[in-house]
């Protein structure tokens, strides 16, 4: 595998008697796009805000491009591109003000900031709003302001914290294949809390609730991790009962639990689950043979990451 | 460095894209353009002395106004984040704030060179009180604005900024005025920590380094507090 661009060991961020991160360890390897996936208030936004050097950690560290947040934070953010949540700019400046401002910031001068400006403005579709107030924007052109911003300097590492919330499904669409064009030669951490968003666009997921890190891999690997594989099976009423149907299919052997659902009229559509290891399929066609009932539908269905992420981050919390 | 001045330059830019800046010009115009032009209608004197004297008393409530904003506003709308994640050091982020709000002071006392004109036009002008005089109100101003930019960094709040800058601003005054009710152990104490008694000799034609070194220390003092209020972000 390719050098470590982030490292972070048993790190811990206490406010107060509160614990929003508690003992992550985790490695980005450079060319990755991290997804980092947990509910609202697991502490997503804490490690990010340690990993820009915005807040030191309690205990733990972190390394970033190989340089301490907290020893060498100049050095980090040189080399760090970072969109903060609800991505907060200064509303009284114009789009190429305030790119201007940015690459002041970040040492750049004379026609490298033009040139910069023009480029990455092009490839963020600023083009057309480059003289326009950054608080008369709409929403979905302040974010590609704010990515703007964050790739201005060219950093090694981008980290962007939920980049396409309260976008238009169109507007999602775009970010994300701008970060996945990003990320070709970048390493790119993203938060979110959409989960198709990971599977468009990341190579790798960690799954964080309650400050803890409960999961970490590619999202098949995760989804692989599930063991229940849940079928549908569409019978046609016919006038038949649905409870009797229902009990016939909680009989088959392998099945651990069935439950009838809304459908289509005239046909009764059940949910039946069973574990990942057997494929119940084969005996789900014969009790419908059997009993003579118009199979319409039979189909298994992977376990979704919705699944992995409700039983990995609800779990935790009783726990706690 | 470059950091700090471009930290400046953007926030002189927003005072002067918003009606604030001229507000508080305009404000402070009216308040001292009536000081001098009543002295110099109803008494038919032409002289400086009594907008000296009482510069620093607007400048109490002025000076926040100009200042509150500074880094309150950075706090409450999440901005300070995106500024403090570029590579900058806290303490290049106050002094540019700081140097931004020295640029309005310096417009706003650079209006009322106005005055100075006026009383040259008028008569023979004792010129080494008048530059003494406004070096005097830009280091006395110069403490007032750091006051209010270690205000600024300790909320999110911008009235809560202005009060507190205001409350400072105003105790560092009134110490002056009540020396003469002050026990005697007191008095010597209140009398040096007066912002009027050290800005006095400065209007008289004096330059005391003593008086320079008082406003430059409380400089110091309340930038350093201010960059300290910016580190604790990481310790909460």
């Amino acid at each position: 595998m390719s050098e470590t661009m982030i490292n972070v060991d048993n790190l811990t961020k206490e406010y107060g008697q509160f614990r929003a991160v508690d003992q992550v360890s985790f490695k980005v390897h450079k060319g990755e796009v991290l997804g980092f996936l947990g509910p609202n208030g697991a502490g997503k936004s804490t490690t990010m805000k340690i990993l820009t050097c915005f807040l030191a950690p309690t205990a733990g560290s972190a390394q970033v491009a190989g340089f301490d947040v907290f020893d060498q934070s100049l050095e980090v953010r040189q080399r760090v591109g970072y969109l903060p949540e609800d991505t907060p700019l200064y509303r009284d400046m114009t789009v190429l003000e305030h790119l201007e401002f940015a690459a002041n910031m970040h040492g750049m001068t004379g026609d490298r900031v033009g040139s910069r400006i023009k480029e990455i403005g092009g490839r963020c579709g600023l083009g057309d709003v480059a003289g326009k107030l950054v608080g008369e924007l709409s929403k979905g052109y302040r974010q590609r302001v704010g990515l703007a911003q964050a790739m201005l300097h060219d950093p090694d590492i981008l980290i962007l914290d939920e980049p396409t919330s309260g976008l238009d499904p169109n507007q999602i669409a775009e970010i994300r294949a701008l970060i996945k064009e990003v990320g070709k030669e970048k390493t790119v951490i993203l938060s979110t809390h959409i989960l198709p968003e990971v599977q468009a666009t990341c190579s790798r997921m960690l799954i964080i609730s309650g400050g803890k890190l409960v999961a970490d891999g590619t999202p098949d690997e995760l989804r692989a991790r599930e063991k229940a594989t849940r079928y549908r099976l569409v019978v046609e009423s016919n006038g038949s009962a649905a409870d009797a149907l229902k009990e016939k299919l909680t009989g088959v052997s392998g099945v651990a639990h069935c439950k009838k659902v809304a459908g289509e009229d005239g046909a009764h559509t059940f949910e039946v689950d069973g574990d990942a290891k057997n494929d119940l399929r084969k005996s789900l066609f014969r009790v419908a043979v059997d009993n003579k009932w118009p199979l319409l539908e039979l189909s298994r269905q992977a376990a979704s990451l919705e699944d992995v992420f409700r039983n990995l981050t609800t779990g935790e919390e009783h726990k706690s | 460095m470059s950091t700090t001045t471009t930290v400046a330059r953007r926030e002189i830019r927003t005072y002067f894209n918003s009606p604030v800046a001229y507000i508080v010009v305009m404000v402070f115009m009216l308040i001292s353009g009536y000081l001098f032009f009543n002295q110099l209608f109803l008494e038919k004197q032409a002289e400086l002395r009594y907008y000296f004297t009482l510069t620093p008393l607007i400048f109490t409530f002025i000076i926040p106004a100009i200042t509150m904003r500074l880094i309150a506003e950075e706090k409450g709308s999440g901005t300070l984040e995106m500024l403090i994640t570029m590579p900058v050091r806290d303490w290049e982020v106050v002094l540019g704030k700081f140097l931004a709000g020295m640029a309005m002071l310096g417009a706003i006392v650079g209006m009322t060179m106005f005055y100075g004109i006026t009383v040259a036009v008028l008569g023979p002008i004792d010129r080494g009180p008048l530059i003494t005089g406004y070096l005097g109100l830009l280091l006395m101003g110069g403490s007032y604005v750091a006051i209010g930019v270690m205000a600024s960094s300790l909320t999110r709040n911008q009235i809560v900024a202005f009060i507190l800058a205001f409350a400072i601003s105003f105790g560092f005054f009134i110490f002056g005025q009540i020396v003469q009710f002050a026990p005697d152990w007191l008095a010597p104490v209140l009398a040096y920590l007066s912002m009027g008694n050290h800005f006095e000799s400065f209007s008289r034609g004096v330059v005391d380094s003593r008086d320079a070194l008082f406003y430059l220390s409380l400089i110091a003092v309340a930038l350093v507090i201010a960059t300290a209020s910016l580190e604790s972000r990481k310790w909460k």
